[in-house]
C-alpha cells in the first residue's frame, strides 16, 4: 500500500512539473462581485454574533464585542440594513444563474457520492450545482424574512406599526430564519474548504481549469468557447 | 413576624446561577379591590410622587382616562369603562391597570440580558435599568401589556410594586395613599383571606360572580384584584381572561433556544468529522492537463 502511494506521489510530481507550464486558468468572479461577496460575507459575521448574543444567555458576553448590550442592541438593526442592501446587489448579479435545471436533480441524487469525493457520476454542470443554488435561494428567502421581521421588531423605529401579537411572532420567525440561515453559511463555508481550490475564486477571482472541469464543466466549456476566459497562465498558475 | 422584605433573588433574567436560598420566602401582595375604588386617581399620584416620574402633559380626548396608557413614566393607570349590565344598569368600572407581578413572569422568561429583570423572594419583579439593553422582547413576553421602552435612554420601566419601600417595611405607595382602603398590602396569604372576607360580602349584596383575580396561568400574581364580575374580567378594561405566556414566547425562549444551539453545533461538528473521514476534495492532475487540453483545442 505504502508502495503504490510512493508510486503515485511520484507520478504525480512528474505530471504536475510537466503541465506546470500549461496550466489553464479561468475567471470566475469580477473584482465587484468579489467585493461585494466578502461585504455582505462581513455583514452577515457581525450579524450572527451579534443576533446570537442576544438568542442565548450562554453567548451574550458577545455583547462585549460590539461595546456592551444597549450598543449590541442599537448596532444589529443597522448592520441588518447593509447586509439587505449589499445581498440585494448579490442577488441580482446572480439570480438568474441559480434557476434550477434537470442536472441539479441528478445531482441532488447523487449527493452521496458528493460528500464520499466521488465524482465519476456526477452530471456536467453550469456555474452552480444545485448545493450552491440552494445556498443562494435559501439565502434569499431567510434574509428576506430577516428583514421584514426585523423591521417588525425595531421598536425605536417601528413600534406603534404592529400589534404585540405581530411583533412576537415576528421575534420567533426572525431568530429561527437566523439559525437555519446560519447553519447554511456554516455549510456554505466548510465546502469552500472542503472543495480545495474554491476559495481562491472568491479571493482571487479565478480558478484552475482542471477544478473548472471537475465541478462545473459545462461552465468551463461555455467560458472556452463565449467569452475565451480560459486562458493559459505562463507563471504556471498559483 | 414573617419577614418579606429581603431582597433575596429567586429568578434572574438570562443566567444560568442558582440564586440563594437559605432564607426562606414570604409572598407579598397588593390587594385591589375594584369595588371600592372611586376612581380619584390618588394612587396615580403617589407613584409618581414616589418614584419621581413626571409624565408629559396629555390632551384631553374626552375620557377620564388620563394619561392615556401606561408610558415609562407613567407605571399605574386608572382605566375607566362603562359597563351596561343584563338589568340595563350603569355600572361604572375603575380598574388600577399596572403590573401584576406574575409568580412566572413573561418579561423575565422573555429577556435576554442577564439581570436586567429580576424576581425576588417576596414576589415582586423588578426590572435593573442598569442592566437593561432596550430590546423590548418584555413587551414581548408579557402576557399583560405594562412594560414600556422609554424614548429618552431606550429602557424598559413598568411598576416596581416600590421594592424600595417593601425592602424596609413600608407599603407601596399607592396603597399607602389610598383614600377609600380600595389598595391593601400585606403577605399573599393575608390578602387572599382579606379577598375572601370581603367577596362574601360582595356575593351577599347580589354580586354573585364576585371573585378573586389572581389567574392560574402565570402561577398567580402579586397584584390581586378584587372584581364583582370575575367571571368576565375582560370587562373591566381587557383585563386578560385567562393570562399566560404566549405559546409564541414558550417556544422562541423554550425549546428552540435548545434546537437552534444544537443545531449551529451540529453543523460545526458534522463538518469537522466529515473532512477527518472523506477528506479534502481535491483537483486531480489529470483533470488539469485535461483543462489545458480542452483550452488549446478550443482555441
Amino acid at each position: 500500500m505504502s508502495v503504490t502511494t510512493g508510486h503515485s506521489q511520484a507520478r504525480r510530481a512528474q505530471t504536475e512539473r510537466a503541465n506546470a507550464e500549461r496550466e489553464v486558468i479561468v475567471s470566475r468572479y469580477t473584482g465587484l462581485q468579489r467585493v461585494n461577496h466578502w461585504i455582505t460575507a462581513g455583514l452577515f459575521t457581525l450579524l450572527g454574533i451579534s443576533g446570537l448574543a442576544m438568542f442565548s444567555p450562554y453567548l451574550f458576553f458577545l455583547t462585549g464585542l460590539f461595546g456592551g448590550g444597549q450598543a449590541t442592541r442599537a448596532i444589529h438593526p443597522w448592520l441588518g440594513c447593509g447586509l439587505a442592501a449589499s445581498f440585494f446587489l448579490l442577488f441580482i448579479r446572480f439570480w438568474l444563474l441559480n434557476i434550477p435545471n434537470r442536472d441539479d436533480v441528478l445531482w441532488m441524487l447523487r449527493i452521496g457520492d458528493i460528500v464520499r469525493n466521488k465524482h465519476d457520476r456526477l452530471p456536467p454542470l453550469g456555474k452552480y450545482n444545485a448545493g450552491q443554488k440552494g445556498v443562494f435561494w435559501s439565502q434569499t428567502a431567510l434574509i428576506g424574512i430577516m428583514f421584514c421581521s426585523g423591521l417588525v421588531i425595531w421598536d425605536q423605529y417601528f413600534f406603534a406599526f404592529t400589534s404585540i401579537e405581530q411583533k412576537r411572532i415576528a421575534v420567533l420567525a426572525h431568530s429561527v430564519a437566523a439559525i437555519f440561515s446560519i447553519a447554511i453559511i456554516l455549510v456554505h463555508i466548510y465546502a469552500g474548504l472542503w472543495i480545495r481550490g474554491t476559495t481562491r475564486a472568491m479571493i482571487r477571482g479565478n480558478v484552475t481549469g482542471g477544478w473548472a472541469i471537475r465541478h462545473h464543466r459545462k461552465w468551463f466549456y461555455k467560458q472556452a468557447a463565449t467569452y475565451g476566459e480560459v486562458r493559459r497562465d505562463k507563471h504556471g498558475g498559483h | 413576624m414573617t419577614d418579606y422584605t429581603s431582597l433575596d433573588i429567586v429568578q434572574r433574567s438570562a443566567s444560568t446561577e442558582q440564586p440563594p436560598t437559605i432564607r426562606t420566602k414570604t409572598e407579598v401582595a397588593k390587594l385591589i379591590d375594584v369595588s371600592k375604588c372611586i376612581g380619584c386617581k390618588a394612587c396615580q399620584s403617589a407613584c409618581e410622587e414616589w418614584n419621581d416620574l413626571r409624565d408629559d402633559i396629555g390632551e384631553n380626548v374626552g375620557v377620564y382616562d388620563n394619561p392615556h396608557d401606561l408610558s415609562a413614566k407613567t407605571w399605574t393607570l386608572m382605566r375607566f369603562t362603562e359597563y351596561e349590565n343584563a338589568g340595563g344598569e350603569l355600572e361604572w368600572l375603575i380598574r388600577k391597570d399596572g403590573c401584576m407581578h406574575c409568580s412566572d413572569p413573561g418579561c423575565l422568561k422573555a429577556c435576554p440580558s442577564p439581570g436586567a429583570i429580576v424576581q425576588y423572594a417576596n414576589g415582586i419583579v423588578d426590572f435593573v435599568e442598569e442592566n437593561c439593553i432596550g430590546c423590548g422582547y418584555c413587551v414581548k413576553g408579557c402576557p399583560f401589556n405594562i412594560p414600556r421602552i422609554s424614548q429618552e435612554d431606550r429602557k424598559a420601566y413598568k411598576c416596581t410594586l416600590c421594592s424600595d419601600r417593601v425592602a424596609v417595611g413600608q407599603a407601596p405607595a399607592c396603597a399607602k395613599t389610598c383614600p377609600t382602603g380600595a389598595i391593601m398590602f400585606g403577605t399573599k396569604e393575608a390578602m387572599i383571606e382579606q379577598a375572601n372576607e370581603r367577596i362574601v360580602d360582595l356575593q351577599s349584596r347580589g354580586f354573585d360572580n364576585a371573585g378573586l383575580y389572581n389567574p392560574e396561568g402565570v402561577g398567580g400574581t402579586h397584584v390581586m384584584y378584587v372584581l364583582h364580575h370575575a367571571d368576565k374580567p375582560q370587562i373591566y378594561a381587557n383585563l386578560p381572561n385567562k393570562p399566560r405566556i404566549s405559546a409564541l414566547v414558550q417556544l422562541w425562549k423554550g425549546g428552540f433556544k435548545i434546537f437552534g444551539l444544537a443545531t449551529l453545533a451540529m453543523a460545526t461538528i458534522g463538518g469537522f468529522f466529515h473532512y477527518v473521514t472523506a477528506g479534502p476534495d481535491e483537483v486531480p492532475p489529470e483533470e488539469e492537463i485535461e483543462a489545458a487540453d480542452e483550452a488549446e483545442r478550443s482555441k
